[in-house]
């Protein structure tokens, strides 16, 4: 059999321990790629099997925790029970610059602690109150978010009128946002709320909230960088890289962003997304109202630096298209240097994958650079136009799997043997139980960052002492036969 | 406005001493600071003059007033909602696959939080309801959950607790296992204890409770037979500190008394590395667990997360229950005592030598402790045996913090504080969160703070010196492999609490030529 054929064998393996009804939806989600496919054969953005295990989070897990959450001079009620604030509570590493509890707000929680006679007598007057005694407490936050949770959709309550009615009072930003954990199948639709809440509670009063930067006059290098939530600092080396090559990032949305730079948005001449999946939709609106374009980019090690940075120079005049040149050319020797140093212990490496929604394939060619091979990937959240731009990252034969289960992750890298998982938390100690080298590609284990040439340099670092970590070899014991 | 220099732009990858830099250095080069200070013109920001004169008006009397008059407002709370302890009790028992029913973004946060505390694999399932769920109720994703989960991971036992969104729309648990069963989801036989946890109602020490009252229910139905087995119960609570199992399961083979831990989650939280993922490690057999209402009776570590178990045991099961604080030298006396008067033995001589050795090591350090104030937090029982603690090492507690408090609770250490010239400072505030803490430690400051890894913001903030002690603690490693309970474990909390002093003093006095005066290399 073919390699191709092995893995479609495996996939019906690994099928078999579920009750009917579950494989046959699980079916639709495992595939081998062949070359020529178009979409990469898997279905997506489907709701998770019950009682299946499932890496998923929820809708307010992605409009709190991924886009609203890191803009850090707002206050993002977690509108609820305590939970969900609690468990999301500076678990995303989202850096930023500020005085905390002073003018920024990114590793603090704040909520309504809901109780009984919330969910009987509805949160609505408590939520006002709340709005209020931040006001008091916090007078230089520049406006607040209200993530709602489950309970708030199911008994009724109108934040859209509280917000409405404490914006007018506070002279300050108030947005609702119906992020209720049941709404769609994943953390995905929290994106798409939260991209939504931009466009109809922000972007329409932009010109009344915003504060231009003295003498700023708008230019035709403008760009916003939009989806880099600065996981261990990403956004920054991105924006060095950018500035370097001439262009003037007037916006971070949201990583390190602010309120402000939310609302200069609509003055950039370019918008340049990192994280597809979850800002696709306010780079869509843009487009349509201000006429502003946007690229996806890729600056997850040096080939796709490269060739993200022509790229998006090819959009300015040859200045810029220069000075791309010029800084690829400048990094060349410490590329090839790191690249010296980490191949030779990487070559020939296999790696399997799972993140969220764009990692699945932006991180491939950086493991490429490094000799390594991703034979196996899929997203937690992805849906069927992330599965089409997965398509020119991988090789015949590469695994697929979608929502991928607990199950299906373990017999799949228990057959296919990887030397690196790169997936999230919840993943990492079942591998490592299986001596299987391991890091997180969410958080990158508290390292970082990973973007950029700078970060590149980490990654190579990181996957080379994940992989060669000396303790793997102390697991088998010298008493007991394999 | 401000332009950018080209200059500023491009640092190489490496430091000059070829060091590849990650967050901790690159971000404090030239360069970055620059890249900061050019960004901030975007921002809107307020002027570095006026975020420093609020800054430090967060530090007064006046704001610590407007603080404590919030109403509605919770801001950095010690608490976590009830389905976390419901999964956590859960895990002790033998081949149990923890269940919640309900959205399934809880069961993602659920199993992070835990697996971020004790860097083990943490599996547990949803019904992963969706909007559908909402409208119509949740009984076919309970039916197709129950059937998948039990198919595909074989457990002994699913331990099925609610998210709050099954709370608020009422699905009827009993009914819905019983149509599970019914269709065939699982056999009529295979246990499905449940317990209703809605987040809005308490915090995880009542998901635990709850949880707990379920899966004994559950198991010892039918069960009671004329005799009592001989057996004694035990059970520790929340208590993230797995060493403390390991530590009364010792304790308790010295005194040689038959025994089950109910809930021994020791391995579940801490399982060896043999090259293959084991799913199930929960300790607590289920025959064992079922047989737990003919023993002699059952003790617990922590009354304020049991009290509905202990009022059914007491009840239901007729059974005589046992409440005891073993931190700390006298507690853990107290504890030693009753064994040995249920036992009829006399206390073991290694017992007696560790205490003395405790108390020998408390003696030795006891002159940098005694008289240091000291502000701690976290959930009643928890806070009631390091309050003890500290009262014994002559530390004075000043602000206690508990989020998740309760009246009985507070009357009870109120008693312990009145009664100690070491707890006159004290107050215990209820209900207040980690906000007010910061309002307290800077307007009366304090010597020590003792909380969980959340504690680092107050540490930064007020620079207080933190202990760890507590759930969760994500940013140092295998603290919960460690004991707290007995006489081993007062030795491992004067440990955290005396180094945590003298590293500070270090930390205060490593400035040459300024501060390196008091830079002792003996203490």
């Amino acid at each position: 059999m073919t390699y191709v054929e092995d893995n479609k064998e495996l996939i019906k393996e690994v099928l078999e321990a579920y009750p009917d009804k579950a494989a046959k939806k699980r079916s639709k989600h495992l595939d081998v790629y062949e070359e020529g496919n178009s979409d990469c054969g898997v279905k997506s953005n489907k709701k998770s099997v019950p009682g299946v295990m499932t890496t998923r989070g929820c809708a307010y897990a992605g409009a709190k925790g991924v886009v609203w959450g890191p803009v850090k001079d707002m206050v993002h009620i977690s509108h609820g029970p305590v939970g969900c604030g609690y468990y999301s509570w500076s678990g995303r590493r989202n850096y930023y610059v500020g005085t905390t509890g002073v003018d920024t707000f990114g590793t603090m929680q704040f909520t309504s602690d809901f109780q009984e006679r919330d969910i009987v007598f509805g949160g609505d007057k408590k939520l006002a109150k709340l709005i209020d005694e931040l006001e008091i407490l916090f007078p230089l936050s520049q406006g607040t978010t209200i993530e709602s949770e489950c309970p708030i959709g199911l008994i009724g309550d109108d934040i859209e009128a509280v917000a409405r009615q404490k914006a007018k009072e506070t002279e300050k930003p108030v947005i609702p946002v119906r992020c209720e954990g049941f709404r769609g199948v994943s953390q995905s639709l929290g994106h798409h709320i939260a991209n939504d809440t931009v466009r109809d509670w922000v972007l329409p009063k932009a010109d009344e909230y915003r504060k231009l930067p003295e003498g700023f006059e708008p230019g035709p290098y403008d760009v916003n960088i939009i989806g880099d939530y600065n996981i261990g600092g990403d956004a920054w080396p991105s924006r060095m890289l950018l500035e370097a090559i001439g262009l003037r990032v007037i916006s971070q949305f949201s990583g390190d962003g602010t309120f402000n730079e939310t609302v200069m948005t609509p003055l950039a001449k370019l918008n340049l997304i990192h994280c597809y999946r979850s800002m696709n939709y306010i780079c869509r609106h843009m487009e349509e109202k201000y006429g502003i374009g946007w690229l996806e980019y890729n600056f997850f090690g040096p080939t796709q630096i490269a060739k993200s940075l022509r790229k998006i120079a090819a959009q300015f005049d040859e200045t810029i298209q220069e000075n791309a040149e010029r800084v690829i050319a400048q990094y060349q020797a410490d590329m090839d240097a790191v690249i010296a140093q980490y191949r030779p212990r990487l070559e020939g490496k296999k790696v399997m994958m799972m993140v969220g929604g764009l990692r699945p394939r932006h991180v491939i060619p950086a493991f490429e650079d490094l000799g390594m091979q991703v034979i196996g990937t899929g997203y937690e959240f992805g849906h069927g136009d992330d599965y089409k731009r997965t398509e020119e990252y991988i090789q015949d034969g590469t695994i697929l799997y979608d929502d991928v289960s607990g199950h299906e992750f373990e017999e799949f890298a228990k057959k296919l043997n990887p030397d690196l998982i790169a997936a999230g938390i919840k993943e990492k100690y079942v591998f490592q139980k299986m001596a299987l080298p391991f890091r997180q590609m969410h958080s990158w284990d508290y390292s970082g960052p990973y973007h950029g040439y700078h970060g590149f340099a980490v990654f190579a670092r990181d996957m080379d002492l994940a992989i060669n970590n000396p303790t793997w070899s102390l697991i088998e014991n010298p008493w007991e036969a394999k | 406005m401000t332009q950018n220099t080209e200059n500023n732009l491009t640092p190489s990858v490496v430091s000059e001493a070829g060091k590849i830099q990650d967050h901790f250095d690159l971000f404090q080069t030239d360069p970055y600071q620059d890249l900061f200070e050019y960004k901030r013109q975007f921002e809107g920001a307020h002027s570095k003059e006026e975020v420093a004169r609020i800054a430090e008006w967060t530090k007064t009397w006046d704001y610590r007033e407007k603080n404590f008059s919030r109403e509605a407002l919770t801001i950095n709370p010690a608490k976590a909602c009830q389905p976390l302890g419901s999964l956590f009790v859960a895990a002790g028992f033998e081949g149990t696959l923890p269940y919640s029913h309900g959205s399934q973004g809880c069961v993602a946060y659920f199993r992070t939080h835990l697996t971020r505390n004790f860097k083990e694999p943490f599996q547990a399932v949803s019904s992963s309801m969706t909007e559908d769920a909402a409208v119509f109720g949740g009984l076919n994703n309970m039916v197709d959950g129950l059937a998948n989960a039990y198919a595909l991971y074989k457990p002994k036992m699913i331990a099925l607790c609610t998210t709050c969104m099954a709370e608020v729309i009422g699905d009827d648990l009993g009914a819905f296992i019983q149509t599970s069963k019914n269709k065939g989801s699982v056999p009529q036989d295979f246990p499905v204890p449940y317990a209703h946890t809605p987040s809005f109602v308490g915090s995880h020490i009542t998901g635990y409770d709850n949880m707990l009252k379920g899966i004994l229910e559950c198991l010892t139905e039918g069960k009671k037979t004329e005799t009592t087995n001989g057996k004694y119960n035990f059970n520790l609570g929340f208590d993230p500190y797995i060493g403390n199992i390991r530590e009364l399961k010792r304790i308790l083979q010295l005194f040689d008394i038959d025994y089950t831990v109910l809930s021994d989650n020791a391995d579940a939280f801490d399982s060896p590395n043999t090259g293959e993922f084991k799913m199930y490690n929960g300790l607590t057999k289920l025959e064992d667990a079922a047989d737990s209402i003919n023993a002699e009776g059952t003790f617990f570590f922590q009354k304020y997360t049991t009290p509905k178990t202990q009022s059914y045991i007491e009840k239901e099961w007729g059974q005589e229950t046992f409440n005891f604080r073993p931190f700390g030298i006298r507690g853990t006396d107290e504890f030693i005592s009753k064994l040995s008067e249920i036992t009829g033995k006399p206390v073991p001589q290694e017992l007696v030598e560790e205490r003395g050795r405790a108390v020998d090591a408390m003696t030795d350090s006891q002159a940098w402790i005694h008289g240091k104030r000291v502000a701690l937090y976290g959930d009643p029982d928890h806070v009631f045996g390091l309050v003890n603690f500290l009262l014994e090492l002559g530390a004075e507690p000043v602000h206690i913090v508990v989020t998740n408090t309760n009246p009985e609770f507070e009357t009870e250490l109120q008693a312990v504080l009145d009664a100690s010239p070491y707890g006159k400072d004290a107050t215990i505030w209820g209900k207040k969160d980690l906000w007010h803490l910061r309002s307290l430690m800077f307007t009366e400051p304090v010597d020590l703070l003792i909380g969980n890894s959340y504690g680092k913001y107050l540490w930064r903030d007020t620079k207080t010196p933190l202990v760890r002690i507590g759930y969760p603690i994500f940013d140092r490693h295998h603290m919960h492999r460690y004991e707290t309970l007995g006489y081993q474990g007062a030795l491992n909390l004067h440990n955290w609490i005396v180094n945590t002093i003298l590293d500070e003093l270090d930390r205060q006095t490593i400035i040459p030529a300024k501060t390196d005066i008091s830079f002792d290399l003996v203490r």
